[in-house]
């Protein structure tokens, strides 16, 4: 499996991740060669093979639904990089 | 011995001596800070050195000593790899991303050797994120092995094995993917062992691939490790993963006979790839095991060779889910001047995470985008319960299975980093026991061409007691552990 450039450029976006157009290159030679190295797996018949979710097997814990946690928003926000009012600040979405 | 230096006793030694009151938890703290300060420029195994806070943490040792409180650990130095959140400190993960992140909070491992009254010497270098195999890939720059100085530790535990290698604390905690503990034991000559998956807690350790990471230790001997694994192991309902079963004593444990011991020797793991100088090392120790009273045969685990490219879709799967977290809005690294939230995201990320992260995000993308999931992911998943078989298979036949930890000593700085494949079959030892979820321990043996060799001893779930007696055993009838690198010349 190859991927090329507008591969790449596809995979960032959805990864949210800018790339240079030097940096597209690289990734479609590295990501191709990684994927070649994946497909040793299409050599294995697996049909009927239950897929492993959890290396023991176990089943997901479930817990009371009741609050155990502190509010702890002011320590939490000391480091962000920035904030007001108890919110986190992000360019505007909304017009 | 009376003149042996204090970085070269054992915990037991060490603590024994601290109980005694020869000297106090306070100057043995300050012998470390002073050989951190004198040897760490040459290895660059520590990121973070938190000297007032482990002299703070020695003089509450010296009190609890003083009150006949104290426990097996108290008073001794440790070092924490820093993808373990530690409160009030810097928790860089290896990554720009994390440059300016001080963690609120400490993980449950950090907690649990806090209250055992270990002082916390500082954190230790890693590759970015956990991804790598040579701590190259830290932003902070590669750590050296204290063996020799142009060659890699290992990785992505790098920092903890060298700095346990060379003396720079009593022991470390790691953690361990697809070989992150074993692996830079190997290379630096020291004991790492690597739990079940869930024996210790996952909570405040940050996430690379959920349901592989596990946290361990790095110690001078087995019994060491044993001592500190102890104190870390453990259900914590925190982490949602945790396994909710009893820690046995592994200390008890350690002088267990293992006379008839059945030794699995997997085939796979001495083929074609295994360096000839490292296979004589590793059938040097099995044959001391054979004289130990232990039986070998040959197993077959058909699957293993599998375990790499399964590995390079289920983690990085794993790890694009995880660290899309970092966004650059609640913590971490933020770019200059973002035109919107997008630009925001995109240039946040591109500018926190190094090479190696990014390739694993975009891999995993790839392989859980619209169309390819079965294709990759789910045939993953299929191939992940074969390899599992495999074991499972062996463990009706041994009582452990035994082989290289690597398929080569630690090799030269630069060597493989241009070539992401070449670096990630450095792991093709030790990654199938992750995907089982199973304990592995790996422990020097004799060196080749001077450089440590590590024989990984692979168990059944929850073994780690026994893993440990059975490295302790060969440990108490030779002397490889014991060899210690010469930094103090040049």
């Amino acid at each position: 499996m190859a991927l090329d450039t507008s591969d790449v450029a596809k995979i960032a976006h959805l990864a949210r991740l800018a790339i240079s157009d030097v940096e597209r290159d690289h990734f479609s030679t590295e990501l191709s060669s990684i994927l070649n190295l994946v497909e040793q797996m299409s050599a294995i018949d697996t049909t009927g093979v239950e897929p492993m979710a959890h290396p023991l097997h176990m089943a997901q814990r479930l817990r009371p639904d009741q609050v155990t946690e502190r509010e702890n928003r002011d320590q939490f926000q000391q480091i962000a990089p920035q904030t007001e009012d108890g919110l986190y600040l992000v360019p505007k979405v909304i017009e | 011995m009376p003149d042996q230096p204090l970085h070269d006793r054992s915990v037991c030694a060490l603590g024994a001596a601290l109980r005694a009151r020869e000297f106090s938890a306070r100057e043995l703290t300050e012998h470390y800070l002073s050989r951190i300060e004198q040897l760490d420029a040459k290895l660059n195994a520590y990121i973070t050195v938190t000297a007032e806070l482990a002299l703070a943490a020695a003089e509450r040792a010296d009190q609890q000593l003083a009150a006949s409180t104290a426990g097996p650990l108290t008073g001794l130095p440790i070092a924490h790899k820093d993808i373990f959140c530690t409160n009030g400190v810097k928790t860089s993960c290896g990554s720009r991303m994390l440059d300016n992140f001080v963690a609120p909070y400490n993980a449950t491992v950090v907690e649990r050797l806090q209250a055992a009254g270990m002082p916390m010497l500082g954190k230790t270098n890693m590759d970015e994120f956990a991804m790598g195999s040579s701590n190259e890939t830290s932003f902070f720059g590669p750590v050296h092995n204290p063996w020799d100085l142009e060659r890699v530790p290992g990785g992505s535990s790098g920092g903890s094995a060298a700095a346990v290698a060379a003396g720079l604390c009593v022991a470390a905690t790691g953690t361990d993917t697809g070989g992150s503990i074993r692996q830079p034991a190997a290379f630096c000559g020291v004991t790492g062992i690597k739990p079940t998956y869930g024996r210790c807690s996952r909570w405040g350790m940050i996430a690379f691939a959920s349901s592989l990471d596990q946290a361990g230790v790095f110690a001078r001997s087995a019994a060491d490790a044993a001592l500190v694994l102890q104190a870390m192991a453990g259900f914590d309902e925190r982490d949602s993963t945790s396994a909710n079963s009893t820690v046995p004593n592994y200390a008890a444990q350690l002088d267990d006979e293992i006379a008839g011991l059945k030794i699995g020797l997997p085939k796979e793991y001495f083929g074609e790839g295994l360096d000839s100088a490292v296979a004589t090392s590793i059938e040097a120790a099995i044959k001391e095991y054979e004289a130990l009273g232990a039986s070998v045969r040959e197993i077959s685990l058909p699957n293993a060779p599998l375990s790499v490219p399964v590995y390079y879709v289920v983690a990085p799967a794993e790890c694009s889910s995880n660290l899309a977290r970092f966004d650059g809005v609640r913590y971490g690294h933020r770019c200059e001047a973002p035109k919107d939230l997008e630009d925001l995201y995109k240039r946040s990320r591109a500018e926190g995470f190094g090479a190696e992260v990014k390739r694993r995000i975009m891999i995993g993308t790839y392989v859980l985008s619209a169309g390819y999931y079965d294709a990759y992911y789910l045939k993953a998943q299929q191939l992940r319960h074969l390899i599992s078989d495999d074991f499972r298979r062996a463990f009706e036949q041994v009582d452990v299975i035994m082989g290289p930890t690597t398929p080569s000593t630690a090799f030269v700085l630069g060597a493989k980093s241009n070539d992401p494949v070449a670096m990630y079959l450095n792991d093709i030892y030790t990654i199938a026991t992750n995907l089982a979820g199973l304990p592995g321990l790996s422990i020097p043996v004799a060196p080749a061409d001077g450089m440590p060799v590590g024989l990984q001893l692979i168990g059944d779930v929850f073994q780690e007691g026994r893993l440990l007696n059975i490295a302790h055993r060969l440990q108490q009838a030779t002397d490889w552990h014991r060899a210690m690198p010469n930094l103090t010349t040049a």
